[in-house]
């Protein structure tokens, strides 16, 4: 157990932070600790926490991509073009193409990042440029409301009275979002690939040397995350019953806050499926429990943004070193 | 003869070889393409828009310089702009004087330079990354300011902030002035001084410039805290450019000044760039905006285009490095 706690201090540190969140929003208001207000976390944070994985494995494999949530745009654009191609279709066709789109924008990145070598950074912020601009040139900024009905359609997939006479349920978003969580835990933990995705972000050269197909590795990181993108993207036009063009303009910083929040490392070799998901939920929950507070909601992101710096801030810190005064008199360091 | 060479060489640098390609090609191209492009017209369009964008990309440059990010310009500009705005407004609106404006400012530059500090602080003592932390800085200050203004806008200012967004002396504009003063400033501070040095050697290896005795945090805080003294200075360029400040302003331009920075020869992992090479990436972008905007396409194709010619410049710049190794292996 001990161990445990030691290899999974982020892990345990989150988990401790939303506990007590949790508890003093269980004192502070009345309709936080209920079945019905988790599982509306749960239905709200399904596409972010999609995205967040997704990119937990580009940060794993040493990279970062700032395009995805513009590339999940283009794909919920070129989705329902398609569907309406096709005269409609149903969840298995438009999955396949949202998430075949993705993994087609996903790998555009990795092969400029491969092939000409070219930083991540920079090439996704290209790409960000390219894709966000191409897509509001093309539409006008118009968005689309004819989507089919099953696209629009809420799918319930469990729902029950609780004795308070609130309804729980659980949604299409939640499903997917946990088939997604599962593969990309399996992909990264279970199999070989994922123990190479580790070892190419911790220390690409040695990675060369070791027999490890660099350029396999760029691809499956971001086609994955784009195979995600494209799915969260998908997810997003169901929940949100519309696709317009800059709706999720901007989320990618939020979700790599979250990530990185959740303990992955820019620059690559760390992070787990749980941390990811732990920062994603963390923020929800701060969001979630400030409403039902009654604060205003244009407050949300200053307190927010203020946790999350002094996060970092504490994680990355001991207290001795935040005193630089005191230290001097010692030993020095 | 090619002793001249090599110190025009040498004083133009290798980053220079990009933005100067990209520089002719789109002067070319546009050129032949559009009869009006090459006029007054298209370059005093460039000089008014260049200042904003150029501001907040020299905001950006100082904290990549040392292998960090500051993704909190924008907003850090605009609540600048919104301290100097309720500042005038809370001394008659439009009928506040010009001191009343020197006062504002001073208070702008100095909520730019706090936001600064304690970025600066956070990244050099914990150690977090900077893009971590300057993101949630970002974070913070949006929701600061919105929370300020309920997302609303503030306008309403005297007569002579306009004639800073908009006026010219002696033909030249007077944002253009005040951008032009700022690269000096910056092209000296990192040439001259011994800050610019720490900055160059900061990015270059932080440990081993921690090693060589040189106070490293300090140098962290005085760039981040430089780089948030600009942003309000783009903050003050802005509000007087729109007649109005909301925390919204100019959000799009948050990325592009990153690319700006690629595009004019800055390495990402920090150390090595220069601030003249960055300027003439800025006038390239520009002019093709101005350029395609002549054509008749929108705002939205250009910034497709700006970073399709980031793409095309380090693709370029493989290529070159290809043919550079091909050449010494054929040598040697």
């Amino acid at each position: 157990m001990r161990s445990l706690i030691r290899t999974h201090a982020t892990e345990f540190s989150l988990l401790a932070v939303i506990v007590i969140i949790s508890a003093v929003l269980s004192f502070a208001t009345a309709n936080f600790f209920s079945l019905g207000n988790a599982f509306d976390l749960l239905n709200i944070s399904a596409v972010n926490i999609i995205f967040a994985v997704g990119l937990l494995v580009v940060l794993i494999a040493g990279g970062i991509d700032i395009s995805f949530a513009v590339a999940a745009s283009v794909v919920q654009y070129g989705t329902a073009i398609a569907l309406g191609w096709i005269g409609g279709g149903g969840w298995i066709s438009g999955l396949l193409i949202a998430g075949s789109l993705g993994v087609l924008l996903g790998c555009f990145n990795a092969f400029l990042i491969h092939r000409f070598r070219i930083i991540s950074i920079v090439a996704t912020i290209s790409t960000f440029n390219i894709y966000f601009g191409l897509l509001m040139f093309f539409t006008r900024g118009v968005s689309i409301y004819d989507l089919p009905d099953w696209l629009t359609d809420r799918v319930i997939l469990f729902e029950r009275e609780m004795p308070d006479g609130t309804w729980i349920e659980i949604t299409l978003p939640v499903l997917v979002m946990i088939v997604c969580v599962i593969a990309t835990w399996t992909l990264i933990t279970r199999t070989t690939t994922g123990r190479q995705l580790y070892a190419f972000g911790d220390n690409p050269e040695g990675a060369r040397r070791f027999g490890i197909n660099i350029g396999a590795m760029q691809f499956i990181a971001f086609g994955w995350l784009g195979l995600m993108a494209g799915i969260g993207g998908l997810i997003q036009a169901h929940y949100a019953q519309e696709v317009v063009p800059n709706a999720l303009y901007g989320r990618e910083l939020d979700v790599l806050a979250a990530v990185v929040l959740g303990g992955a490392r820019l620059g690559g070799g760390k992070g787990t499926v749980l941390g990811c998901v732990l920062g994603v939920l963390l923020i929800s929950i701060t969001q979630n429990g400030l409403n039902l507070m009654g604060v205003s909601p244009f407050a949300f992101k200053m307190i927010i943004g203020a946790i999350i710096l002094i996060a970092i801030t504490l994680s990355n810190t001991r207290i001795e070193r935040l005193l630089p005064f005191v230290g001097q008199k010692g030993t020095g360091r | 003869m090619t002793t001249v060479f090599e110190r025009i060489k040498a004083a133009i640098g290798p980053e220079m070889a990009g933005p100067g390609l990209a520089f002719v090609a789109v002067v070319l191209v546009f050129g032949i393409a559009s009869p009006q492009f090459l006029s007054a017209a298209t370059f005093g369009s460039v000089a008014f828009q260049l200042p904003e964008l150029g501001l907040l990309t020299l905001a950006m440059l100082l904290p990549i310089l040392t292998g960090g990010l500051n993704l909190a310009i924008t907003f850090t500009a605009n609540l600048a702009g919104l301290t100097l705005a309720w500042v005038l407004k809370a001394n008659g609106g439009a009928d506040a004087g010009f001191g009343i404006f020197l006062v504002g400012s001073l208070l702008a530059v100095m909520v730019g330079a706090a936001s600064g500090v304690v970025m600066g602080l956070v990244i050099a003592f914990t150690r977090a990354h900077p893009i971590l932390v300057s993101l949630s800085m970002m974070i913070f200050l949006r929701g600061l300011g919105e929370f300020l203004t309920r997302g609303g806008d503030i306008s309403g200012f005297p007569p002579f902030v306009g004639v800073i967004g908009h006026g010219s002396v002696a033909g030249i504009p007077v944002p253009l002035i005040v951008f032009v003063v700022c690269v000096l400033a910056w092209h000296l501070l990192l040439g001259r001084t011994k800050l610019g040095f720490n900055t160059y050697m900061i990015g270059s290896n932080l440990e081993a410039t921690r090693y060589s005795g040189i106070n490293t945090r300090k140098a962290i805080v005085l760039v981040y805290t430089l780089s948030g003294v600009m942003c309000a200075i783009a903050g003050i360029i802005m509000l007087a450019r729109f007649n109005s400040v909301r925390i919204g302003h100019g959000e799009s331009y948050l990325l592009i000044t990153v690319l700006a920075c690629f595009l004019g020869g800055v390495n990402p992992f920090g150390g090595f760039g220069r601030v003249i090479p960055v300027f003439v990436a800025l006038v390239v972008l520009q002019l093709l905006s101005s350029g395609l905007n002549l054509i008749g396409a929108n705002q939205h194709l250009a910034t497709a285009v700006w970073g399709i010619l980031l793409v095309g410049v380090m693709i370029l710049r493989w290529a070159v490095s290809r043919i550079k190794i091909s050449i010494v292996r054929r040598g040697s």
